[in-house]
């Protein structure tokens, strides 16, 4: 490595299989993943180029959508192919170290925890279910024979008014419902926070953006579930998305 | 009622569909954050929440103009 190198960080894994388990993979800038490894542990990292990846250029890249979505598309990549051939540990997206001494110290200062991350997620997999509801759908107005006296029309009235929070309610209770029947088939679970609607494309409200880990074993029976709340339930609509490597289950353990 | 073809991953293959945002949503918010003088800064969470609100309004219109139905209808 020279001093115009970094190295891109991927992921965290058992030492003795790592150099197998990384073998012939590419990484972000196309280089070849390799492992540094420490005591039981080993880190997948990549040598790429500082004029690309360095902190300055990052901070230009990052703006770049298509630089971003191919980074993150390639970085994911190594990764899940990672977590496809055992337990992973899932670093940061754009942790770049300059020397190796700085792989090594994080193995060596983080041993216990890293460790303890590994045994969490073995054997088990993050799946993503996000639940879209049409505020519309959901509360459906009933239609009276009769409107024709004032009462009725302003009874009316403040019902349409009151509908759309009425809506919301119903739309909430049901990602409630839908967030805790799918934890009961997970070992964690999360809430995670609604993404931009304008990134979405989409007209309906995301209600919940939960996140499950769920045992290997487990997961036909999770995806059994959310079947049956996609028929279930009325009026909200459900994505699921996974196999994930734990992105969002190792962070709380590290650090 | 199930979308339709939200594809879940049947495998780890590198070669799915990944809608852009699910998968930003992970890469950039989850993950081990590695903090202190060995590492570049890089991967301060402010900075990358801020990056990516600037780029909200961009994305849109990014997926439309790509035409990338997957992405633009699946977040």
């Amino acid at each position: 490595m020279t001093a115009a190198e970094g190295l891109w960080a991927y992921a965290v894994l058992s030492g003795g299989s790592a150099d197998s388990r990384t073998n012939g993979l590419r990484g972000v800038a196309n280089e070849r993943v390799h492992v540094i490894t420490s005591g039981d542990l080993a880190t997948a990292v990549g040598t790429v180029p500082l004029s690309r990846f360095g902190e300055e250029a990052l901070r230009h890249n990052l703006e770049d959508l298509d630089w971003l979505a191919a980074t993150a598309r390639a970085h994911d990549a190594v990764v899940s192919q990672l977590a496809g051939s055992g337990p992973v540990v899932p670093l940061r997206m754009t942790t770049v170290f300059l020397a190796e001494r700085g792989v090594t110290d994080l193995l060596v200062q983080h041993a216990d925890d890293f460790d303890a991350a590994l045994r969490l997620v073995s054997d088990r997999q993050e799946w993503g279910v996000k639940a879209y509801a049409d505020p519309q759908a959901l509360v459906s107005e009933p239609e009276s024979a009769a409107k024709t006296s004032g009462t009725a029309y302003l009874l009316r009235r403040k019902r349409e008014l009151s509908s759309k929070e009425e809506a919301y309610r119903v739309a909430s209770d049901a990602a409630r419902r839908v967030h805790e029947t799918l934890t009961l088939h997970a070992v964690d679970a999360k809430r995670k926070p609604v993404s931009d609607q304008s990134l979405s494309g989409r007209t309906g409200s995301v209600v919940l953006n939960g996140t499950y880990l769920v045992d290997n074993s487990n997961v036909a029976a999770f995806r059994c579930a959310v079947d049956e709340l996609a028929e279930t339930i009325a009026g909200i609509d459900l994505d699921l998305t996974g196999p994930w490597p734990p992105y969002s289950f190792t962070g709380d353990v590290v650090g | 009622m199930m979308n339709d073809p939200t594809p879940a991953r049947d495998s780890w293959d590198s070669n799915r569909e990944v809608a852009l945002v699910d998968l930003l949503d992970r890469v950039l918010a989850g993950g081990v954050v590695i903090s202190g003088d060995i590492t570049l800064s890089i991967a301060d969470v402010d900075m990358v929440v801020i990056s990516l609100r600037t780029l909200v309004s961009s994305v849109a219109s990014w997926m439309d103009g790509r035409g990338d139905g997957h992405d633009a209808a699946h977040p």
